[in-house]
């Protein structure tokens, strides 16, 4: 089915349905991932204290449970600050440009059989243009702040992105040869027929270079350059406070549950799992995405920051060759099968 | 209707946006200005069932090329910019050339006539834009492809050749 098509089908009242069920399903997709980015915080921050051995939040409800929700309340009730000098409309839209695309790209993604906002044909490239479109909330926040430091992170933050990104579109290109399709729909149900109803065993050097790729998409450790607070504080956002602040933060922790969801979604096999789980239809998805979040966890609290030359080195002369290498392999070897 | 409506506000709206993208005064605002034109565009795409060009639109346009302008334009001393007077003395010619060559287009429009179908069109072979695209590209097409390729290929190594330059002396 074509863009259009989906949207508008024929028939004035069609066209209402149409519009009125895509409406609730983005509202429930929303709001069940703004849900979990606001436990997303706090599961990080028990786990990296866990790891640290401290208790981290403890105060506010049992075992701190509260406390995503004490925080968002302070955040929404502080004062918006903005500096002297900034260029105010580009620094009013820049994190709504970040969150907006953070959010967008959720479109896509297939939640369960025949879940998904809009199932288009050109899946896996409408998120990798809107985690492009993301680059643009960084690099306008730093330098409409009129700050050093953000100028400097919004900079890192862009270049950073823009490399890791052509990784990480030539990462999956080696899953849309063997789907033989960028429908992220119809690529879980190509893997059915593979072990484990997943592409990671043929496609395991996909699979590294996309998750390398994906931290440094998202500005995890060990790629947090951008906000490396022993150099430039916090970077892209240091001026920013309150909501527009919580804004950044948000669009952040979005983009990890996008590239969960999307790892789980074209190398372990989405919905699938090795057993059906009854009434639960987005269980195995729910796992997994769990599991690559912990592991976001797991590797800042165990790995040092990347020098910045390292990190341009890694993307260039590693992770592309890596890709264009499993590119060529995942090719030949479905032209002779 | 609703499909004229909408290429009506995606054309004006590539109007409008590409008179402020060159009538800014700061180059970082006509480089946003410049994002939200080629996002119009991609949607343009959108409405001739190019979804494929439509997300390169986006992907190349919007996430590499534009992104190198900003850069470039980041790193101006925009202080300095910002004050130089923008428009040379020649200006009432090139309006003169410009009413001129938009006659000329109003003129030759009339006379524009619909082409049929293409025979790859999706509504036709009922296959995905990708599915069709690649088929011609890689069939029917593929000398041009691959003179399009070898094409960038000799500017990327010229570019390469060009930043090296200081190592061979």
């Amino acid at each position: 089915m074509s863009f259009f098509e989906t949207i508008f089908a024929p028939g004035a009242v069609d066209i209402m349905l149409n519009i009125g069920i895509i409406l609730i399903k983005i509202a429930v997709v929303v709001g069940i991932v703004m849900a979990h980015v606001a436990y997303a915080t706090y599961f990080e921050r028990k786990v990296i204290g866990h790891m640290q051995v401290r208790l981290g939040p403890m105060r506010v409800g049992f075992h701190g449970l509260l406390q995503p929700i004490a925080d968002f309340t302070k955040l929404f009730f502080k004062e918006d600050i903005i500096p002297a000098n900034a260029d105010k409309p580009i620094f009013y839209v820049a994190p709504v440009i970040s969150l907006l695309a953070a959010l967008s790209s959720l479109a896509v993604i297939p939640f369960f059989e025949g879940f998904v906002v809009a199932n288009l044909n050109i899946g896996i490239l409408f998120i990798l243009a809107m985690s492009s479109l993301g680059a643009y909330g960084i690099v306008m926040s730093g330098w409409a702040s009129n700050s050093k430091y953000s100028f400097l992170g919004g900079l890192r933050s862009s270049a950073q992105v823009i490399s890791y990104e052509v990784a990480m579109g030539l990462s999956l290109v080696g899953v849309m040869i063997m789907a033989g399709s960028m429908n992220l729909t119809d690529i879980v149900k190509a893997q059915e027929a593979y072990p484990l109803k997943a592409f990671i065993f043929p496609q395991f050097l996909g699979f590294f270079v996309f998750i390398v790729a994906a931290f440094a998409e998202t500005n995890r450790t060990p790629f947090d350059l951008p906000e490396a607070e022993s150099e430039l504080v916090a970077g892209y956002f240091v001026e920013y406070s309150g909501m527009r602040f919580a804004l950044f933060y948000a669009a952040e922790y979005i983009g990890m549950i996008i590239m969960a969801c999307l790892a789980s979604i074209c190398f372990l096999g989405g919905w699938n799992g090795p057993f059906e789980i009854p009434y639960v239809p987005f269980a195995w998805l729910l796992i997994k995405v769990y599991f690559f979040i912990f592991l976001y966890y797991w590797v800042r609290a165990t790995v040092p920051r990347y020098r910045y030359d390292q990190l341009m080195g890694l993307g260039w002369k590693v992770l592309i060759p890596l890709a264009l290498l499993n590119i060529t392999i995942t090719g030949l070897i479905k032209i002779l099968v | 209707m609703l499909p004229e409506l909408f290429f009506g506000y995606f054309a004006a709206a590539i109007i409008i946006f590409s008179l402020i993208v060159v009538t800014r005064r700061n180059p970082v605002h006509s480089v946003l200005f410049m994002l939200i034109l080629f996002f119009h565009i991609a949607a343009l795409y959108l409405f001739l069932d190019a979804e494929f060009l439509a997300a390169i639109q986006v992907i190349v346009y919007a996430g590499a090329i534009l992104v190198l302008f900003l850069f470039v334009v980041l790193l101006l001393n925009l202080k300095e910019e910002t004050l130089i007077r923008r428009y040379i003395n020649q200006w009432p010619m090139g309006v003169v050339f410009a009413v001129g060559l938009f006659i000329l287009m109003f003129i030759s429009v009339r006379s524009f006539l619909a082409g049929p179908k293409g025979e790859i069109s999706s509504v036709l072979t009922g296959q995905s834009n990708v599915t069709n695209l690649g088929t011609v590209l890689y069939t029917e097409y593929l000398f041009p492809f691959e003179i399009a390729s070898l094409v960038l290929l000799v500017a990327i190594i010229g570019a390469i050749v060009l930043a090296k330059k200081r190592l061979k002396s």
